[in-house]
């Protein structure tokens, strides 16, 4: 409606940050050199090459920002930058996750010369040569530190933020990362376990059930009865205590990835209620099927194949394919940089989809609006990478109780008017109707 | 039905607006010069800064109105004739109107200062000043602020996004300190400074000197001093816009006048928001109030009255807020700038210097009157009930954690309020009841 031409502004980063920016770029073009045939004699050299010259070059852009002004909610910016606001830097990052995911799943034959850069790794941790998931878990895990380490610094002036981002950096690194590698080195089935049914459907399928069960030790029947637990019992009650956040903005690697790797899109997301609409028909879809798979495979099991043959594993393929790759992966990380960072756990996830059930029904927790002091500015909603418009409710004084909020906290954060914050507290009265 | 025309799409008009829909199914009309959607006015800044678009400081998808049957009109109201009970616009339209209400805002105070008309030089109010900020900041080494307000520290903190540097002519001793008692605007000036902000306290400007492409060059300050710069902001507050109410039976003060109800000497024609200047004396209260939550506030109750149930506005306990910077501000009750006889007031400030609490408290009965909060943040409603119940300063220090509106895992710094007043009052000693801990809320 208000055509405002804005221009770029005068500089953009300090000479130190340009240094780190071209020591990234750097780095990223000798990862392009580490898929060739040339890294094959020295993969250690090229690991140091492109992953330690990406890492130096990211903290060298992220460390300065410490001295750069005070503490607070910079934000500057952001919907000048191409990169951040869909311009042709954000185009370019979106095609490259999108292409990487897809290599990943389906063409892994052309990363194999990269995969041969973390074998030094993989044999320390697991005591054999890397494969695409290892080469997958380190640089995921590596993007959730370094930008964990950028999502501190960031917001160095609240409290709540440090430790939750502390939070998704230890889980991912020691649950998703070491954890799984160290069992395998000590010949133990590799297990995660941050990941939970219906998220890792697979984990109450009758085939890892069978899997777990065969393991020597007691090991496996301890996953097992780990995985469930999870899934039945402390996932409801975390939930009614915590809200869905417990899991979705201090655990969950996706939620890990989402929330350091992601926070530069978190804007991107998008606030219509239209929107809203298209996210609730598509994940409640996604937790019905999942919900049918499990069954279909466990009926198919316990009938021994009699009722449905093969065709439960075909459903479960189809469910893997298009959710568990395609949505979850290529789409769920690929479309950071144009639909924000939590596509997948706002569109897909299943796991949040029950997590959103009980939050809205049977939870503790709530956003609660403070007075009558809202100035409808919008940071809050901007920044709300669900999608949700939380301004629609604070301007009204009403509490915030959405299935879809993870808890991150950010709305409290960029509210100039300190008007939001998350709590927890009797159920009775969790719903109030504002002013 | 008597249709209701409401000039002015701001906070005010459109609660007003949205309210009267909520209860009845008349025909509204809303006329507004400045933008076709309503959006959130103190949000300017934030477009400015690269924080938002546009489209983001809109509170209502496009749709709500239409759907909602609120007419959206772009267009100027020229006059008023209250005898035909209609408006003439700029498209040579004249509108009938069954009741009136003008919500047509504030414009920025300029005090005739030599130059104030030159190129680059502007306030900060509505959507045009911010388009033409754009354009006036283009290629600028150096920016004045004039006006020691909340507009002039916004638009300080907007053209320091820019990497424009800013300096900031207060006419006070210390920033903002017509409002804020010493101790907070001295804090609030530290912080200014740290981010390189020039400011110049107790300096005003005396003239803005032009260059030979009739643009600003420069500005001269009552010191003598003359500071080159290419923009120069005025931000000494903002006066009624009454324009549209100027040649018609409508009164006119400084703002339209209306009573308690809201309505000005006409029948059917009401007047509410920054252009509202109230007839009666209420103690403490501005005749004229200029905040996004009095607009609103204004608006609720005007909804009442245009819809059969005559109101009077009702301010409750007083309560602003805003930012400055980094440095979150909340006020509860009265909290004045210069200490009042019969008041005593406990301040607390942090070390670092970026939070502080003032309870204001009467001597002789020690009921709490007022809060000054920095840096952190307090539960409105908790404040309010302790105001208005009249509670002691030592039983709102017992609960202070109550109060407490922080987020979790956040230092909470009420022991050390109740430390400093134990300290300062050792026959009154009093002790938390409780921290505010992380499961605890009110």
């Amino acid at each position: 409606m208000q055509p405002i031409s804005i221009e770029l502004p005068h500089r953009d980063f300090s000479a130190i940050k340009k240094a780190g920016l071209a020591l990234c770029a750097v780095g990223f073009l000798f990862m392009i050199m580490a898929l060739m045939e040339v890294s094959r004699s020295n993969p250690v050299l090229f690991f140091m090459l492109s992953a330690g010259s990406m890492v130096t070059g990211a903290l060298v852009f992220i460390l300065p920002q410490l001295k750069e002004s005070p503490a607070g909610i910079k934000h500057n910016r952001l919907f000048f930058l191409s990169a951040t606001s869909r311009g042709f830097w954000g185009w370019a990052a979106a095609v490259f996750f999108t292409g990487f995911y897809v290599i990943l799943y389906w063409f892994p034959q052309y990363l194999e010369n990269l995969i041969r850069t973390t074998d030094w790794l993989s044999w320390i941790m697991r005591g054999k040569p890397a494969d695409q998931w290892f080469l997958y878990g380190f640089y995921y895990t590596l993007a959730v530190v370094v930008m964990g380490i950028r999502m501190i610094v960031k917001n160095r002036h609240n409290r709540y933020q440090i430790i939750r981002t502390c939070s998704v950096m230890f889980f991912q690194l020691g649950f998703a990362f070491l954890i799984p590698g160290l069992l395998q080195l000590f010949n133990q089935p590799e297990f995660y376990f941050t990941y939970f049914w219906p998220l890792k459907y697979s984990y109450l399928f009758p085939n890892d059930i069978q899997w777990l069960m065969s393991q020597p030790g007691g090991l496996g029947v301890f996953m097992i009865y780990w995985g469930a637990m999870m899934s039945f019992v402390a996932t409801p009650a975390l939930t009614y205590f915590f809200g869905k956040r417990w899991y979705c903005s201090w655990v969950c690697g996706c939620g890990g990835l989402a929330e350091t790797l992601g926070d530069p899109y978190r804007h991107l997301s998008d606030k219509s209620l239209w929107s809203w609409k298209i996210e609730r028909y598509l994940i409640y879809s996604v937790l019905v099927f999942v919900v049918m798979t499990t069954l279909l495979l466990w009926i198919n099991s316990a009938t021994q194949g009699a009722m449905f043959g093969t065709w439960s594993q075909n459903f479960s393929s189809v469910y893997g394919f298009y959710i568990g790759a395609l949505f979850s992966g290529v789409i769920g990380v690929g479309f950071y940089p144009l639909m924000g960072s939590r596509v997948w756990c706002r569109f897909g996830c299943p796991m949040a989809a029950i997590l959103g059930l009980l939050q809205k029904y049977w939870s503790r927790f709530r956003i609660t609006t403070n007075g009558g002091q809202c100035i409808s500015c919008g940071n809050c909603s901007t920044y709300c990478e669900m999608g949700i418009d939380v301004r629609a409710y604070a301007m009204k004084g009403q509490n915030i109780i959405r299935a879809s909020c993870v808890g991150c906290g950010i709305c409290s954060a960029v509210c100039p008017r300190g008007v939001l914050n998350l709590e927890n507290g009797p159920m009775e009265g969790r719903y109030n109707l504002g002013r | 039905m008597d249709s209701l025309v409401i000039i002015g799409n701001g906070i005010t008009g459109m609660t007003t607006a949205r309210l009267v829909r909520k209860q009845s199914d008349r025909p509204i009309i809303v006329i507004s010069d400045e933008t076709d959607f309503f959006y959130s006015r103190p949000a300017l800044m934030y477009i400015f800064m690269g924080h938002m678009k546009f489209e983001h400081t809109k509170p209502y998808e496009d749709w709500f109105w239409e759907k909602n049957k609120i007419q959206l009109l772009r267009a100027t109201v020229t006059s008023i004739d209250t005898n035909a009970k209609s408006i003439a616009l700029n498209n040579g339209q004249t509108l009938p109107y069954g009741q009136l209400v003008i919500a047509t805002g504030s414009r920025t105070n300029k005090f005739g200062w030599p130059g104030q008309d030159l190129t680059g030089v502007q306030g900060l109010y509505g959507m045009r000043d911010l388009e033409l900020m754009e354009k006036n900041t283009s290629n600028v080494s150096r920016a004045v602020i004039v006006g020691g307000g909340l507009i002039g520290i916004e638009m300080a903190e907007m053209l320091h996004s820019r990497n424009i540097p800013v300096t900031f002519l207060v006419r006070e001793t210390n920033y903002w300190d017509n409002i804020l008692p010493q101790e907070e605007a001295k804090l609030v000036g530290r912080h200014i400074r740290e981010y390189g902000i020039d400011l110049r306290l107790g300096t005003q400007l005396k003239e803005i000197l032009p260059g030979n492409d009739g643009r600003v060059r420069a500005v001269l300050t009552d010191k003598g001093e003359e500071i080159a710069c290419q923009f120069v902001g005025l931000t000494a507050g903002v006066t009624p816009n009454t324009d549209v109410a100027k040649s018609s039976a409508i009164e006119i003060n400084r703002g339209i006048l209306v009573n308690e109800f809201l309505e000005t000497n006409v029948p059917g024609v009401y007047a509410a928001g920054d252009c509202a200047e109230f007839r009666m004396n209420r103690p403490r209260h501005p005749k004229i109030e200029q905040l996004w939550y009095t607009g609103r506030m204004q608006a609720e109750t005007l909804a009442k009255t245009l819809c059969g149930i005559r109101t009077p506005y009702d301010r409750g306990v007083w309560f602003n807020s805003a930012k400055f910077f980094d440095i979150e501000y909340q006020t509860y009750g009265f909290v004045s700038n210069l200490p009042m006889p019969d008041e005593e007031s406990l301040y607390w400030e942090h070390p670092e210097g970026k939070h502080c609490v003032r309870i204001v408290y009467d001597k002789t009965n020690r009921t709490v009157i007022g809060f000054n909060l920095f840096g952190i943040r307090y539960r409105q409603a908790i404040c309010e009930r302790w105001i208005r119940d009249r509670r002691t300063v030592e039983y709102v220090l017992e609960n202070l954690a109550e109060a407490n509106f922080d987020p979790e895992f956040f230092r909470e710094f009420e022991h050390e309020v109740i430390a400093l007043f134990n300290s300062t009052n050792p026959a009154r000693k009093v002790l938390l009841k409780r921290r505010r801990g992380l499961f605890q809320m009110a």
